[in-house]
């Protein structure tokens, strides 16, 4: 095993625990930390992955957005000093069998199928995304940019008390 | 050798563990971690088939725009999450019944 191997293990590893630990963790606050590990593993992956820009922008969007948004939403949706925030679970074994069932069709895909094995050499990202964005994308980028600006309204409208109107 | 297969079998456990959560937990907040760890698991299977099928950076593109999308969706549905708080006072989804005829 090369330097990188050991590495592809440490931040799989990490990512599946701490992905474990959100989904059992009798806790919610524990369930937001150990999601903050999980994106710091799909980050390392990406690394691994040669996906330089795809790595910082998941750091940026996913650890300082969106999961500083779901521990805002942990703590409006509780009582600030409950710190044993219990959730309850419901209709465990269903779910479980669902999603053993679910890993073990698509593990099995993934061993039996011929995938391709030459690996593009890794190579700056950035600037080719980019062409990629204002030239073949340039339709798709613009309804994502739409579509952000629609979200930050909605959310807006959504949460708006109705007498301040 | 680390190749294309086990970055499938590390998305494939994310994406299950994803589904369970969504499956099993009743905490609306929580469910949306759920769902985070499945856009996740997704964006894994398209910068890996980038890297080592398709040979150009297009997967790539993809992963950035399920990014964008999963930004709007939890900002819009954690504005729906505290709504709900609002007129319920309780974040679990069970409750949420109102339209139940």
């Amino acid at each position: 095993m090369t330097a990188a191997d050991y590495v592809f293990w440490v931040f799989a590893i990490v990512t599946i625990v701490s992905g474990a630990v959100v989904v059992f963790a009798r806790s919610l606050i524990y369930s937001a930390f150990a999601l903050l590990f999980t994106f710091f593993g799909v980050a390392g992956l990406y690394v691994l992955l040669g996906a330089d820009f795809l790595a910082a922008t998941q750091l940026l969007v996913y650890v300082g957005g969106i999961l500083v948004l779901l521990l805002f939403g942990v703590m409006l949706t509780h009582r600030i000093y409950d710190l044993d925030l219990q959730t309850e679970k419901t209709q465990i074994w269903s779910g479980f069998f669902v999603a053993v069932g679910i890993f073990v069709i698509l593990v099995t895909i993934a061993l039996k199928t011929e995938w391709p094995t030459a690996a593009l050499a890794p190579a700056p990202t950035t600037a080719g995304i980019g062409r990629l964005f204002l030239g073949e994308y340039l339709l798709a980028f613009e309804a994502a940019s739409v579509l952000l600006l629609v979200a930050l309204i909605g959310a807006a409208m959504i949460v708006r008390r109705k007498k301040d109107a | 050798m680390i190749g294309l297969s086990h970055y499938l079998i590390v998305s494939a456990a994310l994406f299950s563990l994803g589904i369970l959560g969504l499956l099993t937990r009743r905490n609306a907040v929580n469910v949306l971690m759920s769902i985070e760890l499945i856009l996740n698991s997704a964006n894994v299977n398209l910068v890996a088939f980038s890297r080592f099928g398709a040979g150009n950076l297009d997967g790539q593109v993809f992963a950035v725009f399920v990014i964008v999308v999963a930004a709007a969706e939890v900002a819009v549905a954690l504005a729906i999450v505290l709504t709900m708080y609002r007129l319920r006072r309780t974040p679990n989804l069970d409750d949420a019944d109102i339209l139940k005829g």
